[in-house]
């Protein structure tokens, strides 16, 4: 029992595995990568390095010193006073309390202010009220401070939005009419971001982030890049993130594209090329976890597709870590032991500019 | 990095504003305070920095820079715009 190594499942259950199968989990979450995004597997060497992260004996690892990257903050002030929905622990803090809180107590490399939904669309309405606090917050943070929210294009669909549905529509037959839908709502997406974008950049703002792009598809990614090029255009100073929601676009529409490059399919290493061709200063990364395969399959997988992306873009790449997400196990309370590895391996393999 | 208790705030400027990777910003920013890249997550060196430069530190020191005084300073040390900060000077 004590030569098996403590490892996880992409759910969090804890299991324990011989080296052996351990190093066969590397090969073949390293070789699902490289058959599904066509890229180049892990080479031997990295494989190996992988096998030590992995299987050393401490519960949590670290990179050696000087080797540590940047945490961009992705609404993480939120955690401290929203309930367990958004995973958070429901302090009676205000946004400014938590903000400066992040920035103080867990010493945050950037912190964020968020629309407590998280999306754009819903800030649209009370752009005038986040404008407020992001300027009154801004005067008192050091670190970056960002405002963040997802696209999510979904929100413009009924019954919630204005725009027909495109699963009612799919499901009796008319794609034309559900590809319409989707470029209705994409274009009133790339509407509300480009507003919000440039109100909040009336007050200072130090970076925009729009995480978790393409959640609803290659309409919504391709509206998320027509927005970074606009704003690019009308504040070239501001800095933006633009996260991905998974390790492929899904193909909803499955016929948008951007400089003519087909959104629909694309892979961590695709998307971070038109990512930076759009203007954006930081490229989000996120390759979603198994849950039925292990975490270790999981890690090889990730890294072998941040490999590639790192090759294909010139600016920085910060990858999701969450939770289900990047190897991290899908489950409310990550464990420590899995988090670590995770982040080990993508920054020493995979160089990741930051997490 | 520890974001203002080290120097992770700095480096994350610099990929936030000139697209920097993240080598290329420790040296950056450790050439703007002449010390070595792997300084930048010591607390025992960067403290002391962070104190004389005025660009705010982890703990509260009264009277000390904080917010956008030490962000005025960040960039200028740094020669980056900050917007916030821009935007403090236009106001001012």
């Amino acid at each position: 029992m004590k030569s098996k190594v403590l490892t996880r499942m992409g759910d969090g259950e804890r299991i324990r595995m011989d080296v052996s199968r351990l190093k066969d989990e590397i090969l073949k979450g390293s070789a699902d990568a490289a058959e599904k995004a066509e890229v180049a597997p892990l080479n031997e060497s990295d494989a190996a390095h992988l096998l030590d992260i992995v299987t050393e004996p401490e519960r949590i690892v670290s990179v050696l010193p000087g080797e540590e990257v940047i945490v961009t903050d992705d609404g993480c002030s939120m955690s401290f006073y929203a309930g367990q929905e958004s995973s958070g622990i429901g302090l009676p803090l205000s946004r400014l309390q938590a903000v400066l809180a992040y920035e103080r107590v867990c010493g945050a490399d950037s912190t964020s202010l968020g629309h407590s939904d998280y999306s754009y669309k819903p800030v649209k309405p009370i752009v005038n009220f986040e404008m407020n606090d992001y300027y009154t917050i801004s005067t008192m943070t050091t670190a970056p401070f960002l405002y963040g929210a997802q696209p999510n294009m979904g929100l413009y669909f009924q019954p919630d939005g204005p725009c027909p549905n495109p699963s009612v529509l799919f499901s009796a037959g008319d794609i034309p009419g559900a590809r319409q839908a989707q470029e209705d709502a994409a274009a009133q997406l790339e509407d509300d971001l480009i507003f919000v974008g440039r109100e909040l950049a009336g007050v200072g703002c130090e970076g925009l982030n729009f995480d978790t792009a393409g959640s609803a598809g290659d309409a919504e990614f391709a509206a998320v890049l027509r927005a970074v090029t606009a704003l690019k255009r009308a504040v070239p100073d501001l800095p933006i993130i633009m996260g991905a929601a998974g390790d492929f676009v899904i193909g909803m529409h499955g016929e948008m594209a951007f400089n003519g490059a087909r959104i629909a399919g694309m892979y961590p290493h695709r998307q971070a090329a038109v990512v930076e061709s759009a203007g954006a200063d930081i490229f989000g990364l996120a390759v979603g976890t198994d849950t039925e395969q292990t975490v270790v399959w999981n890690i090889a997988r990730t890294v072998t597709m941040l490999k590639a992306a790192r090759k294909a873009t010139t600016i920085p790449i910060h990858v999701n870590v969450g939770m289900g997400v990047g190897g991290v196990p899908m489950m409310e309370e990550t464990p420590i032991d899995s988090v670590t590895r995770v982040s080990k391996a993508l920054v020493q393999i995979g160089k990741a500019d930051g997490l | 990095m520890g974001g203002i208790r080290t120097a992770g705030d700095l480096v994350a400027w610099m990929q936030l504003t000139r697209k920097m990777r993240i080598d290329e910003a420790k040296s950056y920013v450790a050439g703007k305070l002449g010390v070595d890249p792997i300084d930048l997550t010591d607390e025992e060196v960067m403290r002391p920095i962070r104190e004389e430069r005025g660009i705010g530190t982890i703990t509260a020191i009264s009277g000390s820079p904080k917010g956008i005084r030490a962000k005025q300073r960040t960039a200028a040390l740094l020669e980056i715009p900050i917007r916030s900060v821009d935007l403090f000077h236009r106001q001012m």
